[in-house]
């Protein structure tokens, strides 16, 4: 039965990711270069040390932004709005920690409430005009991230810009020492070589990690993560048993804002230090692909996570190489989205339908196999 | 003379995964007449339906039309050899007019384009033939449920139809869109349609039925003549030896009155009055039984009592405290248990494993939490126990409701809310869609836990459920309570000739 499972768990992802690899192979085939030459350069450059950490860094703010995305989608609640409210979350946690000088372990965090709080309050406009005029979610949420987009530029101008910088690449001033997040390569690299290039493992996949681990306790141990849960499974069936749905719209955005508002921070606190106008974009986005190939789960999300970071990492050495255009793997990456979604549901009625033939048997007969309770059908 | 036989259907039998829905059923429908298909809910009748229009594909059997064997695997199948089905729910669409909307899928062409001209003209034709009132330009949105039906009753005369069925047509019908339904009805049958009728009124069946077919937990109990059977004489047929006899245990209704409506006014979801001054009063250990045509208010009446919908006036005291203004939630937490009409609407969570279906309700008190965590081993075994003391019958508590039988998953909602001893069990259509010995449990254990001195609401169609269980019953029609009787010295004709208002108009009579 577990084995069972776990081969239903696991056949959706793996059935989508090799038709995603043999679409992206056909296209190459179609433009006259040999797939399995592209495959193999890919694979080889992507399992360096390197690579491998660049995968990380990148995993790290998509994992947080399919977390972010799937608190809403667990309860059928789109917030399309991720992108918008990292974005405003980087500048004013950025311009915050800038601001201030803490003991360090105080400093990061002050940074970190920050950026929640920003991400939250910006989400929580969403929430609140739906529940007060029932404006839907996914028409606010878009929105409210072009107000963000106008926001970022107007505040920049405005207020938030280093003023000492005399380049055109506006951005804020440099957050201090202590506010800065370790790097863990004297972690890795007791274990593997030396990291070549510069490069750093960043210290932020903890927090993205421990992100993870309270999402999935939340909604599987607690109270209100089961009536989040079940509002999402069956709106109406929750509001007999009890939940307030204005509530839990609410307490939804609020999660789901604060989760993006994390989304930023990688950049912030472990590689540049301010926001400036080369911050990076699409995470927001990128995460509604991550949190559906997850299929809305923890693991799952991380799952998607690495292997998008992945692909992006190992994607450049086709372009150095000349095997093929590097742009083949968002191709790769669409064909794995699509496919995800379908084979999940594939899936879930083959499973489904499993079950109920399971059920009508086991239920049939006299005396169930592996079932204890000596009553169980005796009158049939 | 023997009129030909318009429809045959010999022994068929269709399982779904747990239930045999229909076995060995026979049927045999005489051209031009009206033969009514009765049974109590879940005996089969909309399955058998279902598969004579071709939605579902029978597992064993015969089925012949105007003598010819035929067999069906699509509706459309059904419609080219002049069989059409008006569905309890309707389908048409609101923002089309009624023109549109009849020839939807069977638009008259001309060069290409819709032949708008013929199309109107053949429907008045059809409407004026027929007696059926309608006006081809109305948008669908502003008819009336009685004209809607009129107009799925054209759109099937419109692709040909000879044989018509029609599913429960008057559940949704106030009385005089009864009236004019079954004047319709005859005159169809008097242009040599032959009419299917399902239905499980029994007034309504003997007023309006030549034949009548009765079946009984997916079987054909009898076939007979309208004229040769009282309503109690079908009663019986219909429940077989299952008939629920008022319970002669003693139990206690002492004083106590543990929920009491006073003037309770509720706007519906069409914003008008959709419960007026509602006064009602359930003591403790009383079955209180709520008789009505669906639709007139026992819906809008629990809505109110659980806190889903809010009162326009009145006051609502549970156990004597005022909870009129509480939340849903610190009502159920007070002990009001709910069995919802639509299990699979209100009362389950079909993807979710049957454990965590046993604390819907009643996920924030003991066993299925502490404190603000879920209890996953308290919650397990609490399931476990509904499970067992219900006869749930299921390989396990993890796997999903969906998985369950219809009897099953009701035996889960009911026992879920009576494991967590409320005070008062608000129970709605606590036995529909079931098989006959699930029916019977539910039965039992409302006795029961009425005789340990619950509380009940009981909200049912099915009047013989009512009669014989209910220790007072109360008729509800357009929003108000209309009658309160004895269920002792009741009859189902009495009780329906209440729920239409036959005798509560003042001096007008409906029929």
């Amino acid at each position: 039965m577990t084995a069972r499972r776990v081969v239903m768990a696991l056949a959706a992802p793996v059935s989508a990711f090799a038709f995603s690899v043999l679409i992206s192979s056909a296209v190459l085939v179609a433009v006259g270069t040999n797939p399995i030459d592209a495959w193999a350069e890919m694979l080889s450059f992507g399992m360096r040390l390197e690579t491998l950490v660049e995968t990380s860094n990148r995993a790290t703010p998509l994992y947080l932004a399919g977390i972010a995305v799937a608190i809403g989608f667990r309860m059928n609640l789109f917030n399309i709005g991720v992108e918008g409210q990292y974005t405003i979350a980087a500048l004013l946690a950025a311009s915050a920690g800038a601001a201030m000088t803490l003991p360090a372990p105080l400093h990061i965090l002050v940074i970190i409430i920050v950026a929640m709080l920003v991400g939250s309050l910006f989400s929580g406009v969403a929430g609140y005009l739906k529940v007060t005029r029932g404006v839907h979610e996914v028409i606010s949420t878009i929105m409210l991230n072009a107000i963000a987009w106008a926001m970022v530029g107007y505040l920049m101008r405005t207020w938030l810009a280093d003023p000492n910088d005399t380049t055109l690449n506006l951005k804020t001033r440099e957050i201090a020492e202590s506010g800065r997040f370790p790097n863990l390569n004297g972690l890795l690299q007791t274990f593997t070589r030396d990291i070549k290039g510069g490069r750093e493992l960043g210290g932020f996949i903890i927090v993205a990690a421990v992100v993870g681990i309270v999402f999935h306790l939340y909604l599987t141990r607690t109270r209100s993560g089961y009536d989040l849960r079940i509002t999402g499974l069956n709106p109406f069936a929750a509001e007999a048993s009890g939940v307030d749905p204005k509530a839990t719209v609410i307490r939804a955005m609020l999660l789901s804002g604060a989760v993006a508002g994390l989304i930023g921070l990688p950049e912030i606190l472990g590689d540049d230090f301010k926001y400036d106008l080369s911050f990076t974009k699409g995470l927001g986005f990128a995460g509604i692909a991550v949190a559906l190939i997850g299929r809305n789960h923890p693991a799952g999300i991380a799952v998607g996570a690495l292997l998008f970071g992945w692909l992006d990492s190992a994607a450049p050495i086709l372009d150095v190489r000349g095997d093929a255009p590097r742009e083949i793997v968002s191709i790769l990456q669409g064909v794995v989205v699509l496919s995800a979604v379908v084979a999940y549901e594939v899936v879930s009625r083959v499973r489904q339908a499993q079950e109920a033939r399971d059920t009508a048997i086991a239920t049939a007969v006299p005396q169930p196999a592996g079932d204890d309770r000596a009553d169980a059908g005796v009158d049939q | 003379m023997t009129p030909a036989i318009a429809v045959e259907l010999t022994g068929i039998t269709k399982r779904f995964p747990g239930v045999i829905a229909n076995d060995d059923v026979h049927i045999r429908v005489a051209e031009g007449e009206i033969h009514a298909v009765v049974g109590e809910n879940g005996a089969g009748k909309s399955t058998l339906m279902k598969i004579l229009y071709g939605m579902l594909v029978p597992d064993e059997g015969q089925m012949t039309v105007a003598g010819d064997e035929v067999s069906f695997s699509s509706p459309g199948e059904a419609i080219d050899r002049g069989i059409g089905m008006v569905h309890q729910h309707f389908m048409l669409a609101d923002n089309l007019t009624v023109l549109e909307n009849v020839i939807l899928g069977a638009e008259p062409k001309r060069r290409g384009a819709i032949d708008v001209a013929a199309a109107r003209s053949s429907l008045e034709e059809l409407g004026a033939s027929y007696g059926l009132d309608i006006h081809p330009d109305d948008m669908v949105e502003t008819l009336e449920v009685g004209e809607r039906q009129r107009v799925e009753i054209i759109k099937v005369l419109y692709r040909g139809a000879k044989i018509l069925i029609l599913d429960e047509p008057t559940a949704v019908l106030v009385p005089q869109e009864v009236e004019e339904l079954f004047r319709n009805l005859r005159e169809l049958k008097a242009q040599g349609h032959t009419i299917i009728f399902i239905d499980h009124k029994l007034t309504e069946v003997l007023e309006i039925a030549d034949t009548i077919t009765v079946l009984r937990a997916g079987r054909t109990v009898t076939t007979v003549d309208a004229g040769d059977v009282t309503a109690q004489e079908l009663a019986e047929l219909m429940i077989g030896g299952d008939l629920p006899s008022p319970s002669t245990a003693t139990h206690q209704i002492d004083d106590h009155v543990t929920l009491a409506l006073a003037g309770v006014s509720v706007i519906g979801e069409d914003e008008r009055e959709a419960l007026s001054e509602v006064d009602l009063a359930i003591h403790r250990g009383e079955i209180l039984g709520v008789a009505g045509v669906e639709g007139n208010g026992q819906g809008e009446l629990i809505e109110a009592i659980l806190g889903l919908r809010p009162l326009a006036g009145g006051s609502l005291i549970f156990n004597g405290e005022d909870i009129g203004q509480w939340a849903v939630r610190r009502r159920r937490e007070s002990g009001i248990g709910y069995v919802p009409e639509d299990r699979h609407r209100r009362g389950l969570l079909l993807d979710a494993p049957l454990w965590e279906n046993a604390m819907l309700g009643h996920q924030t008190v003991e066993p299925f939490a502490k404190g603000s965590l879920i209890d996953r081993s308290g919650a397990r075994n609490a399931t476990e126990s509904i499970v067992d003391r219900f006869d749930v019958r299921t390989p396990g508590i993890d796997i999903t409701a969906r998985a369950l039988s219809g009897g099953n998953q009701q035996k889960l909602v009911i026992g879920r809310e009576i494991a967590a001893d409320p005070l008062l069990l608000i129970a709605a259509h606590p036995t529909r869609g079931i098989d006959v010995g699930a029916q019977a449990a539910v039965w039992e254990e409302l006795r029961r836990v009425r005789a340990e001195g619950l509380s009940v609401l009981l909200v049912s169609a099915d009047l013989h459920e009512l009669i014989g269980l209910a220790d007072r019953l109360v008729v509800m029609l357009g929003g108000r309570i209309v009658a309160e009787l004895n269920p002792a010295d009741t009859t189902p004709r009495l009780l329906g000739s209440h729920m239409t208002g036959a005798d509560v108009d003042d001096g007008g009579s409906p029929a």
